[in-house]
């Protein structure tokens, strides 16, 4: 499952964190994740909590933090709320939006004792 | 040493712990890739000048990460891409879903060019050693790499996999990926173009079923068209939809069977070694590295 090899790497992600910084505990995770990610929010939360156990993150909780889609026209420049990689530009029409926001798989902060 | 990840242990190690470790990465990456990430270590202590009795007290803190999950691969990634680059080798990376004909696309591949080039492949695969002794029938050197129940390769592994090979003496690497179409399109291996390998037996909306893997890949090929008259397969069609989502991807036709259209496409891999790829991986870079 896609959201599993994301959820281990999360978890490399902050012990590494862990070892840098020295903390014992992660008691929360802010990760940002766009809804062009393919990324689904319970399939992650049901990873999230499987991969950490053991680790300083057991127990954790995960809040996921939505980034909207944003394209730009290829054709005309015109930005736009992309939903699927496939839409096609609202203002002249054209197929190939460069997908400028809205892929990313982020962990943006964590709260740790 | 290992020069992906500077590891220490001997070369055996990466065939036991590495390559072949039915659980995607070992203990031992863990401790590696502190190694290679401390040069880039930030932390907050200039923000807070308390922080630095926080090993001592239970107040919470946050610390701002502000890093793609994906952000480890694209660091293997980018060294995959750089060594690569040094030896003059252009690679590709074949994904698609599961029974395209990736193999058999491949062995033809290697029949045709192996006068002209130094070829390699990279097998990976769930289970089986299956694939990778297709390819070594051939007589090329190929390293199956079992992922378990991981779902695609990553770039770590394709960079153990490459310390197999004296990379002077190969021009072209095959990467075929696991079977999916969903997540190898988020892991940037290093490779010089992706190739989405789509064949007619699927059904022609499978570029807007799965979009993200056109999104990211330079080249479509369209395999088995020797079933083209047994099919309801659209090729005008596909080939629309995919350029909806991409409008610069390349198309080529062919059958891994009848051997029909591989000239073009050997030839498409043989223009790589030609001109200088690194505009193509820096275009790469930008829709893989979600960090950007
Ligand atoms: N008719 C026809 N059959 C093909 C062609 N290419 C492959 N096949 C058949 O398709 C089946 C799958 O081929 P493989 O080469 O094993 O496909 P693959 O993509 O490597 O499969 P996995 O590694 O399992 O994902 C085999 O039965 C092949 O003989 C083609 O061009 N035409
Ligand atoms: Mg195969
Ligand atoms: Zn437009
Ligand atoms: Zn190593
Ligand atoms: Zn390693
Ligand atoms: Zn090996
Ligand atoms: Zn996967």
């Amino acid at each position: 499952m896609h959201e599993l090899s994301l959820a281990e790497d999360m978890r490399d992600l902050i012990l590494e964190k862990a070892e840098k910084d020295g903390f014992r505990k992660v008691e929360k995770v802010w990760l940002e994740v766009g809804e062009l990610a393919c990324v689904e929010a319970s399939a992650m939360e049901f990873c999230f909590s499987a991969v950490m156990a053991g680790t300083p993150a057991q127990g954790a909780k995960l809040e996921i933090i939505s980034i909207p889609g944003e394209g730009e026209c290829h054709q005309c420049h015109h930005r736009w709320r992309v939903q699927e990689l496939y839409d096609c530009c609202p203002e002249c029409g054209s197929f190939g939006a460069r997908i400028i926001q809205g892929r990313e798989v982020r962990v943006k902060s964590i709260s740790v004792i | 040493m290992c020069t992906t990840c500077g590891c220490s242990g001997a070369a055996s190690h990466h065939h036991s712990e590495h390559d072949l470790s039915e659980d995607g990465l070992s203990e031992n990456d863990l401790r590696e890739d502190s190694l290679h990430t401390s040069g880039s270590h930030t932390h907050d202590h200039q923000n807070s000048p308390d922080s630095h009795i926080h090993h001592h007290n239970d107040q919470a803190r946050i610390l701002e990460v502000e890093q793609s999950i994906l952000s480890k691969n694209d660091r293997f990634a980018a060294d995959n891409r750089q060594r690569l680059k040094a030896h003059n080798v252009a690679s590709f990376n074949l994904v698609s879903s599961p029974g395209s004909g990736k193999t058999s696309l491949l062995v033809r591949t290697i029949e045709q060019l192996r006068d002209k080039a130094g070829i390699a492949v990279i097998e990976g695969d769930q289970q089986t050693e299956l694939d990778a002794t297709r390819i070594r029938e051939t007589g090329a050197p190929a390293i199956q790499i079992n992922t378990g129940k991981g779902c695609h390769l990553d770039a770590h592994q394709i960079g153990h996999a490459l310390d197999h090979w004296d990379l002077d003496s190969v021009d072209l690497i095959f990467i075929e990926n696991v079977g999916n179409l969903v997540c190898p399109a988020a892991f940037d291996l290093g490779e010089t173009a992706r190739v989405a390998v789509l064949s007619v037996t699927e059904g022609e909306d499978k570029p807007l079923k799965y979009p993200d893997m056109f999104y990211g890949s330079d080249l479509m090929l369209i395999n088995k068209i020797d079933l083209l008259p047994y099919v309801d397969f659209d090729v005008a069609k596909s080939i629309e939809y995919a350029r909806r989502i991409n409008p610069d991807i390349e198309v080529i036709q062919l059958s891994a069977k009848t051997g029909e259209g591989m000239t073009e496409w050997t030839r498409w891999c043989l223009q790589h070694l030609e001109k200088d790829t690194s505009i193509a991986r820096d275009n790469r870079a930008e829709s893989c590295n979600t960090n950007a």
